[in-house]
């Protein structure tokens, strides 16, 4: 049985829905991510989960019981804020302490058990510090100790690495993965930052206007998107103007305007003549020199419009011929060098038969 | 130092000069070995020996304190409350009935309440009638300190509490009232310095019976202003000072401390 289900959820504020009709199982022991831009409704859907707010149709169970006449004290769910809301009137180890303390458990339990989740985070020597001497990274992981010390049945995070710089961000990304694993925790983490949400989740809810988009595994999310929100919302993308000529168990082929035939991977719902775009995705494109011989089926002639260095790797802007414009990602293997095409160079981009997805429009 | 420099700090201390000589003069003449107001004679404590000899103005003194004492309690109480139902319930018109009574003149508060407690309460003016009155005019000021504190505060501190296990009363009890605490404390300071001090509005609610320190020093100067009133107006100005120092320390140092 599911941990958490979430049935036909729906939460307005006026005439604004927050929350459409959300219907999510979470399953124990699972790292769910809510990923969505601000205003989506993750927020909104979090705090009715926490009990700060309550749905106006639809339930909320937690091991089959409704939580609905539940008040935020009494669900076994604790959430890391953004702000890490840690008590600034007592020292770290008091913090740590307070979710036990609330609980009724013995003064020598809560020693050890604070200790432990110290050590667990690695601030074993930070017990007598107060909140405001500790830095952002420090803070970040007394939220994360005292979020798990009483052992909820459910942890919910706030964007809570949105306010660490981008290093130290990856570092908790990481810990955050080790500390799920261990403690067997449920995590319904929520987060703007689709890259976050690809590396940390098992599951991704994707939101937008209220209502999930797609939900299912980061590589599917990434690599098979539902829709054009989805596509745009997650990672980098080229998108052209696309019909389509023939479906085949295998493929479907797709008649580009202006540069002909590209097959693409089948899917389903998707009959001949349906018009929408042809969705890829730049490390899948192939980028080489004009005159080179390519032996993949999609291939192209074109024209670098520019290029972006980044350090490790450089997306080419390539022109084609019907005026679309396709991204090309490069590594950059060879030492020293920023780029291996100039702007204004002739070139072929190709791309294997299935990789790229129709969109429906 | 520039041009501009020396402009601003003339007109600071000009400022400052028109704020405190009269004070200070007040204070050296309390000092001063004559009868009179007029010149420096020598130094000496014989008015503050002849102002604790001075029975009614001991009594004066006592009820002040009475009255300062539990008017800022009741006031720091309600002011409180105040402050968090106005931070709760972001309504537009609660600040602006609490805080009113602070901008009203007061005499146009001390005859309200003197019509209030006549008419339609029929209460005997005396003791009980001057605290009401105090904690009404200090209500609002402990209301706007209390507020300002919760504004500064990160508003998840008290849903991280409920989050982890609190119920709404041991959030207040362990994580608001604490936090709040340094403005309480400012609050219930500064309604005693504002009523131990209030001559208008106790002058409307005052009973016959029993003199109140500001009226007895007003009473003392129609006849003449010797320096027994300089006297009291010292230790006066002494306590109320004191008070405000601790309160201004309590409501920002501890505030720019905690809020980070």
């Amino acid at each position: 049985m599911a941990l958490l289900e979430i049935h036909n959820v729906t939460r307005r504020f006026g005439d604004f829905t927050a929350v459409d009709n959300v219907s999510i199982s979470i399953k124990a022991g699972e790292f769910f991510t809510l990923l969505g831009p601000s205003g989506c409704g993750k927020t909104t859907l979090l705090r009715m989960i926490a009990g700060f707010d309550l749905p106006d149709s639809g339930q909320i169970l937690l091991d089959g019981k409704d939580m609905v006449g539940t008040p935020p004290e009494k669900r076994p769910i604790h959430t890391v804020f953004q702000s890490y809301a840690l008590f600034p009137h007592m020292t770290v180890a008091d913090n740590i302490a307070f979710p036990l303390k609330m609980a009724g458990t013995t003064p020598d339990e809560i020693r050890s058990r604070v200790r432990e989740a110290m050590d667990d985070v690695r601030l074993s020597n930070f017990g007598n510090r107060f909140p405001q001497e500790l830095s952002g990274g420090q803070k970040q992981r007394v939220a994360f100790a005292r979020g798990l010390v009483n052992r909820p049945r459910l942890l919910l995070l706030d964007e809570p690495l949105g306010a660490l710089d981008a290093k130290l961000r990856e570092e908790m990304q990481i810990e955050l993965i080790n500390l799920q694993k261990e403690r067997g925790v449920t995590f319904v983490f929520i987060t703007h930052a689709q890259n976050e949400a690809l590396a940390l989740s098992h599951r991704i809810a994707v939101m937008n206007q209220g209502k999930i988009e797609q939900l299912d595994e980061p590589s599917r999310i990434y690599g098979f998107p539902r829709n054009r929100f989805v596509a745009d919302f997650i990672g980098k993308i080229s998108i052209m103007n696309a019909q389509v000529l023939e479906t085949a168990p295998s493929h479907l082929t797709l008649s580009v305007a202006g540069l002909g035939e590209v097959t693409a991977p089948s899917k389903e719902d998707v009959k001949v003549g349906d018009t929408g775009v042809l969705a890829i995705r730049p490390e899948q494109v192939r980028i080489s020199h004009h005159a080179e011989e390519v032996e993949l089926k999609n291939h192209f002639i074109g024209k670098v419009q520019g290029f972006l260095y980044v350090g490790d790797v450089t997306t080419y802007i390539v022109e084609l011929p019907n005026g679309a414009r396709i991204e090309a990602l490069l590594p950059n293997s060879a030492p020293g060098r920023a780029k291996f095409f100039e702007a204004g160079d002739p070139v072929a981009v190709s791309w294997r038969h299935d990789a790229g997805t129709f969109l429906n429009d | 130092m520039r041009r501009s420099n020396i402009w601003l700090w003339s007109a600071a201390a000009l400022a400052y000069a028109f704020l405190y000589i009269p004070l200070i003069i007040v204070v050296v003449y309390s000092f001063n070995d004559s009868k009179l107001n007029a010149e420096w004679v020598g130094f000496t404590l014989s008015w503050y020996v002849a102002l604790f000899n001075n029975q009614e103005m001991l009594t004066a003194a006592r009820n002040s304190l009475t009255i300062a004492v539990s008017a800022s309690f009741c006031a720091t109480i309600l002011g409180t409350m105040a402050g968090l139902a106005i931070h709760r319930y972001k309504l537009k018109f609660l600040p602006v009935l609490v805080f009113t009574p602070v901008a009203m003149p007061e005499i146009l508060l001390g005859v309200a309440l003197l019509l209030f407690f006549l008419q339609v309460l029929n209460l005997t003016l005396g003791m009980i009638s001057i605290i009401i009155a105090h904690t009404t005019f200090c209500i609002g000021f402990v209301a706007i300190i209390v507020r300002a504190r919760l504004q500064g505060m990160d508003e998840s501190i008290f849903e991280a509490a409920r989050d982890l296990g609190a119920s709404p009363w041991q959030t207040f009890r362990l994580i608001t009232l604490p936090l709040i605490m340094p403005a309480v404390v400012a609050g219930a300071l500064m309604s005693f310095t504002l009523s131990i001090d209030d001559f208008v509005i106790t002058f409307f609610t005052k009973g016959v019976g029993e003199p109140i320190l500001p009226i007895q020093i007003y009473t003392m100067i129609k006849v003449a202003v010797t320096p027994e009133v300089n006297a009291i107006s010292t230790l006066l100005m002494l306590l109320t000072l004191t008070m405000i120092i601790i309160a201004a320390k309590l409501d920002s140092g501890v505030l720019r401390r905690e809020a980070k």
